[in-house]
This record gives structure tokens, sequence and C-alpha cells, in this order.
């Protein structure tokens, strides 16, 4: 092992202008620790690995630009992993490195649909799929009524800036802190998406639903 | 049985997202599950809302390929 290669390494890659240590045993201990970190660093993100991927597969539209997507995110985390704050968030770490990684890629040129109308309310695609009473009526089952492929196009149909706040809070479990955290937008502005998105979903269902029947 | 929204109904519309997402306050909790005590209408359309955003979950849920895991696992940095 190049002891001394790998200390000046450290040192350089902390920021820090450190004299090399007199004490060997004091260098090797540090040496230990900081791979031990970064061993346990690196464990716990690839723990975290499928639901990373879950998030990545709806910001994406493929599952091989996913792929890539989570890839060059691992990389750059084990890269950067000194970074992290042990104690905090990973998951959100990850996520954060991950959604900035896609805005670099250009992917976000789509536009909000600002123009569109709003629905009247956030029942409509209930009134609109209680309606039929051919099928089950009881509203835990009436969502039946709704294909798996009728789910994940109208997800994909949604703007990207409404589908990646749903994707972190309704799929993925963050608070709207984390998830404003995540994107770098106030939590006013996850707020609103997200209610704005749930509608958009809603109507892309319901949209869904009234192609199916013609 | 009639389908009356009344203000109380569209006051429990309002609340609906925030009571599913656990941030109303104790308070409007209450509020809520009173009006969705007595109101029929209100309760199904909450239980529909609660199940949609289950199956949505589930819908749209897929599993990461093994051959992505393993290369995961590589691009960690070796031990020098």
């Amino acid at each position: 092992m190049e002891r001394g290669g790998t200390v000046a390494d450290v040192a350089e890659d902390d920021g820090t202008d450190e004299e090399l240590e007199p004490h060997e045993s004091e260098a090797a201990q540090r040496i230990a620790t900081e791979a031990r970190d970064r061993v346990r660093f690196e464990e716990e993100a690839l723990a975290l690995a499928d639901q990373v991927y879950r998030v990545a597969r709806h910001l994406s539209s493929s599952r091989e630009e996913a792929e890539d997507l989570v890839q060059e995110t691992y990389a750059r985390a084990f890269r950067s992993w000194r970074s992290f704050q042990p104690g905090t968030n990973l998951r959100a770490w990850l996520l954060r490195i991950l959604t900035n990684l896609n805005i670099d890629r250009g992917r976000r040129t789509q536009r909000a649909p600002q123009m569109q109308a709003l629905e009247a309310n956030d029942y409509f695609l209930y009134d609109r799929l209680s309606e039929d009473s051919n099928g089950p009526t009881d509203e835990e089952r009436i969502v039946e009524r709704l294909s798996q492929d009728d789910v994940v196009s109208a997800l994909s149909a949604v703007p990207h800036d409404f589908r990646d706040v749903i994707v972190l809070v309704d799929l993925g479990d963050f608070s709207y802190q984390d998830a404003a955290n995540i994107l770098d937008i106030p939590i006013g502005t996850v707020m609103s998406r997200l209610h704005r998105g749930r509608r958009i979903l809603k109507r892309e269902l319901a949209e869904s639903v009234a192609e199916g029947e013609t | 049985m009639t389908d009356v929204y009344d203000e109380g109904c569209a006051h429990c519309e309002e609340m609906m997202q925030p009571y599913l997402d656990h941030v109303l306050s104790d308070a409007e909790v209450r509020e809520a599950e009173m009006h969705l005590e007595r109101c029929d209408t209100c309760r199904r359309r909450y239980r529909f809302e609660e199940s949609l955003r289950v199956y949505v979950r589930l819908a749209v849920d897929e599993q990461m390929s093994p051959a992505l895991k393993e290369k995961l696992a590589a691009l960690r940095i070796p031990l020098e």
C-alpha cells in the first residue's frame, strides 16, 4: 500500500493544506477511519437504489434513460461522498444529485400548460368513474376500472414540473420540505404544483376512461 | 340518497388533499372528520381519493433490474 500517496490524496480531497502527520500511526488510523466511513456510506447508498431508481424511472421517458441517470447519480455520489453530512437524509441527498443531473441534461424544456382550463373540482374523476354503473360501485374498487397502462400513460402525460413533485411526494414518500430541498423550489411551490399536478393526473385518467369507452 | 353539495362539502373538498397528506392541524382534522361523519357523499369521495393514490402507486411501480444493481455496486471506489 502506498501510504504516503494515500494520505496526500486525502489531504487534497479535503481541501486542507495539512502537512503529513509526523506520527505514522495517527495517519494510518485516519486512513482506516475514512475507509470505514466511505464503505458504510456506499453500502447505505446502495441500499436505497431501488427507491432512487423508482423516482428516476418516473422522471425519465424510458427505462434506459432512467438506468443511465441512476448510474450517473451513483458515480457522482461515490465521488463526492465527503460532502454528505452523516445523520442527514441520504435518500434526499441522492435525489438532489439525481434531479440536478436530470436538469443538466436539458430534459426540462417542456413548459407547464398554464393556459389549460383547470378542472372544476377535485372529484371529477370519481364522478366520471362512478357514473358508469356496470362494474364495481364501491369507492375502493371503482379505481379498478382504470388499467395499469392507463395509469402509467396518464402519469407520463403530466408535465415535468408537476410530475416531479408527484413522484417525490406521492410515490417517493418525501415530505413537502424534502421535495422542496431536492428540487430547490419553495415549499409553497411544491404544494401548489402537487395540487395542480394531481388534478392534471386525474384529468388524464378521466380522458383515458373516455377513450376506452369510445 | 340525495347528493347535496353544500358549503360544508366545499370546505371539506378543500381539506381533502392536505387531509390525506396528513398536514392539517388537529382542529382541521376534527372539522373534516365531523363533516365526513355526517356526509356520505364526501366520505365516499375521500375514500375514493385514498384508494386512487394507492392504486396509482401500485400501477406505476417498476423494480430496477438486477443488472443495474450490479452496475451500481461496480461503481464503488475500490479501497487502496
